[in-house]
């Protein structure tokens, strides 16, 4: 009984582990890309590169679980992007300004999460909404080119990669991310918020039932993600230099790519944080292995195309084998 | 003769659950069969197979004489099965006539021919004298009764040999159901066979010749339907004595916990008057659509209260959300197990403590090892038949989802328990079960509204019951005062202070 039970879990858990050693071993395959992929530096790249879609991903993950859907999210990493760089160019502090960034960032999210619970409307549509929203403002912001942003030197640690041929040290933001990982894990799995995201996304009329407020619990899970879109957006800044208002365009998608590969469902109640963090790593280590490759930037969009069907094709098989072993 | 349909020795599991033990059952053409069972004696499961919806593990199916496997339910309805199931399955916002003809429209290379599309749906309504109904309309605007004979046009367009009606009069009035039964008349004329699935032995014993009961998946009786006894058949379908069946647990009603003075919802209800006491389990009857449920749902706060007071204990506490009433030791157990009563995709343990994670969480944290312990020593009171507490609660059996569902009030340690339909679609075992608990809970001073559209078990396990009627509810009176019949006739309207008086 426990034997199965913890094959379960494993099985559930290899998904994205398994998805993570396929596409590595792909490219071990080819010899001209091994030595350039599989280098200390690189690897130190490759998880750089992840932070701002694993942040994201954090976020996602508590709202695709609670059953609804972000698409602003690509938009609201460029409007912090910008709101970060203009607030250093106004003179703002290094640290004030994060703390602003996320905040709007929050701001944000409590705007969508508002109108989704006040209004009883699609997360689809209304996000869909603000992401034309928020795209806009940043440009309108920006005065529709880059901002520069040369004052980012002490915000700069979170994202430097110090002797880039060497695995370690670490950048802070990949140490930060994991710990933001862990802390929503457990907020996701052991608190009594987490459990009401996972009863709203599995039924919400069950959740109304048994006395989950559930349209303050949306409000919260978008709010707090919109704290993660907005760290993504000031880390996006710091790493960058620049707040760019038209960057992040389709980082959406690739977030929630990597929170259904990491097993989350997209009908709610079903997905765990670290598989999201896995699902991000996938898809960084799949953007920089192909990059590395000669072939051609079309030929990268088309494979990461299908590795995202394939992994949410695997996910329905796995849940039909589910019930099916009922 | 060579009858239309034989079945012998079907059975069928789901995982550890025989749904059907050993079935047989032989239609002749132009017969109308009775098949009679109560909720999980295998009716469902034993038509899904006919109509190619799941296949048989064994047995044997002979459709005129021939072997006959349906592949899926379109090979079964091109052999000639049409099935009519209790849910209507139309399209709310197609139009009559491309309901009607949906799946298999009428056309000219790929063109819809329209003329030959109303032509072909106007001579079904005819056949059903339902030539009234208007063709381009939406469905969603019909009534139900409409919708349920477009439903039965659809199955004619086919021209299908065996037609199988499952609860087709559940939720018609008795005018509607009298053109149903003109219609079942006329098409056992044109040699059609039909199994008609009912709980309403009088409808069946009027419509139909033959009639056979399933009982835990078993066939246990089959005969003739104008000359059989209803309470032989009755027992047959029961399978065993009804003191078996409700045990009495002693228990007295106390003081007034709850007191609902003329509520009324935005609809329904609109006139609900009762007292409910410490200990005491108050059955509310009622046909389907009378505002039961929505009574229920208005109680716990889930609907809206435009008029009327609740007081609890002795304060007036009319306006309430869910979770106001829950503290207040209210629990409400859904009719509606798997759209609302249960978080099908998760786990036992979490479905069991989602109101209450006091006891198994500290500061806001939940820890697993209790929530689990906690579950288990639920799962083996209620004798839930689980494998672990982790297991998604989609793997259990109906009766064992409900018994789950149950625990959760329990579990929450409401005082209040309102219970809708609670025995719906689950198995006598588990049935027994529940009333068993009902009895024990009322001993130890709960106190139970129980709603329920089946009589027996009101008649069985409650102190008082009253009526719901049109959105009112009558008076409660002690159960000794009521028969089936006087419940019948205050639910249709027709016995305004039958009983007692």
């Amino acid at each position: 009984m426990n034997g199965s039970r913890l094959w379960q879990r494993l099985l559930n858990a290899a998904g994205p582990i398994l998805g993570l050693v396929v596409v590595l071993g792909l490219f071990a395959l080819n010899p001209d890309v091994r030595p350039s992929v599989f280098s200390g530096g690189n690897f130190k790249l490759i998880l750089v590169q992840t932070v701002i879609v694993a942040i994201g991903a954090l976020g996602m993950t508590l709202i695709i679980v609670s059953g609804g859907i972000d698409l602003s999210v690509g938009s609201l990493v460029a409007f912090g992007t910008v709101v970060g760089a203009k607030l250093l160019e106004a003179g703002c502090s290094p640290i004030m300004t994060g703390m602003l960034v996320i905040l709007c960032g929050a701001a944000v999210g409590a705007l969508n999460g508002g109108m989704i619970a006040g209004l009883r409307l699609l997360p689809f549509i209304i996000t869909l909404g603000t992401m034309g929203i928020l795209r806009g403002t940043a440009k309108w912001i920006a005065g529709n080119q880059v901002v520069h942003a040369s004052e980012t030197s002490s915000l700069m640690f979170l994202m430097e990669r110090k002797n880039p041929s060497e695995f370690l040290p670490l950048p802070a933001g990949v140490w930060l991310a994991l710990a933001l990982a862990f802390l929503t894990s457990v907020l996701l799995q052991r608190t009594v918020f987490g459990r009401h995201i996972f009863a709203i996304g599995s039924n919400e009329a069950t959740a109304r039932l048994c006395g989950v407020r559930v349209q303050w619990t949306k409000l919260c899970t978008y709010t707090v993600a919109g704290a993660f879109f907005g760290l993504s957006g000031l880390l996006q800044m710091t790493r960058l230099g620049e707040g760019d208002p038209t960057g992040g365009v389709g980082l959406e998608l690739d977030i929630i790519a990597a929170v259904v590969i990491g097993g989350a469902s997209l009908n709610g109640g079903v997905g765990s944080i670290w598989g999201s963090v896995l699902g991000a790593l996938v898809m960084a280590v799949l953007r920089n292995g192909l990059g590395q490759t000669d072939m051609g930037n079309y030929i990268q969009e088309i494979i990461i195309g299908c590795v995202i069907i394939l992994a949410v094709g695997l996910d329905k098989w796995r849940q039909s084998r589910r019930r099916a072993g009922a | 003769m060579i009858p239309r349909l034989r079945l012998q020795a079907i059975q069928k599991s789901f995982g550890a659950t025989r749904a059907l033990r050993g079935v047989s059952l032989k239609v002749a053409p132009g017969e109308v069969h009775a098949l009679i069972g109560e909720n999980g004696a295998g009716k469902s499961t034993l038509m899904k197979i006919l109509s190619g919806a799941c296949l048989a593990d064994s047995g044997t199916i002979e459709f005129e004489g021939q072997p006959f496997l349906p592949r899926n339910p379109h090979h079964a309805r091109k052999c000639g099965i049409a099935m009519i199931y209790q849910e209507l399955t139309l399209a709310p916002h197609l139009s009559v006539e491309e309901n009607i003809v949906l799946g298999d429209e009428p056309s000219k290379f790929g063109w819809l021919d329209t003329r030959v599309r109303r032509e072909s749906v106007r001579k079904a309504l005819a056949e059903l004298h339902s030539e009234s109904i208007p063709i381009e309309s939406p469905v969603n605007r019909l009534t139900i009764a409409q919708q349920q004979i477009v439903e039965i046009a659809r199955a004619l367009l086919g021209q299908p040999k065996v037609l199988i009606m499952d609860e087709p009069t559940s939720s018609l009035t008795s005018v509607d159901t009298e053109h149903l039964f003109t219609a079942i008349h006329q098409l056992r004329k044109r040699g059609v066979s039909i199994i008609y699935i009912s709980h309403f032995l009088e409808e069946c014993q009027r419509v139909c010749d033959r009639f056979t009961v399933l009982r835990d998946g078993e066939t246990v009786a089959s005969g003739e339907m104008k000359s059989a006894d209803l309470n032989q058949i009755i027992r047959f379908m029961v399978g065993r004595e009804m003191s078996e069946l409700y045990p009495q647990t002693p228990h007295r009603p106390g003081k007034p916990l709850l007191e609902v003075r003329s509520l009324a919802g935005s609809s329904k209800p609109r006139s609900v008057t009762l007292t409910l006491r410490e200990g005491e389990i108050l059955g509310i009857a009622g046909l389907i659509g009378a505002g039961r449920t929505e009574t229920l749902r208005a109680i716990f706060g889930l609907d809206r209260v435009s008029q009327g007071e609740v007081v609890i204990g002795n304060k007036t506490r009319t306006c309430a959300s869910p979770p106001r009433r829950l503290r207040e030791g209210i629990g409400l157990l859904s009719e509606n197990r798997k759209e609302e009563g249960l978080m099908l995709n998760r786990s036992i343990a979490d479905n069991l403590t989602a109101t209450r994670y006091g006891p198994v969480a500290t500061c806001g944290f939940i820890s697993a090892a209790r929530q689990n312990r906690a579950a288990c020593d639920w799962i083996q009171r209620l004798d839930v038949k689980a494998q672990h507490p982790e297991q998604p609660i989609v793997e259990l059996s109906g009766g064992n989802q409900q018994k789950i569902a149950v625990g959760r009030l329990l579990h929450h340690d409401a005082r209040i328990l309102l219970l809708d339909e609670p025995t719906r679609g689950i198995d006598v075992g588990s049935k027994a079960q529940i009333y068993k608990l009902m009895g024990e809970l009322a001993t130890q001073g709960k106190a139970i509204i129980f709603v329920s559209s089946y009589l027996p078990e009101l008649l069985g396990v409650c102190d008082t019951i009253a009526v719901m009627c049109r959105g009112v509810l009558s008076a409660a009176k002690p159960v000794a005062e009521w028969d089936e019949h006087a419940i019948i006739a205050s639910a249709i309207g027709h016995g305004e202070g039958e009983p007692g008086s």
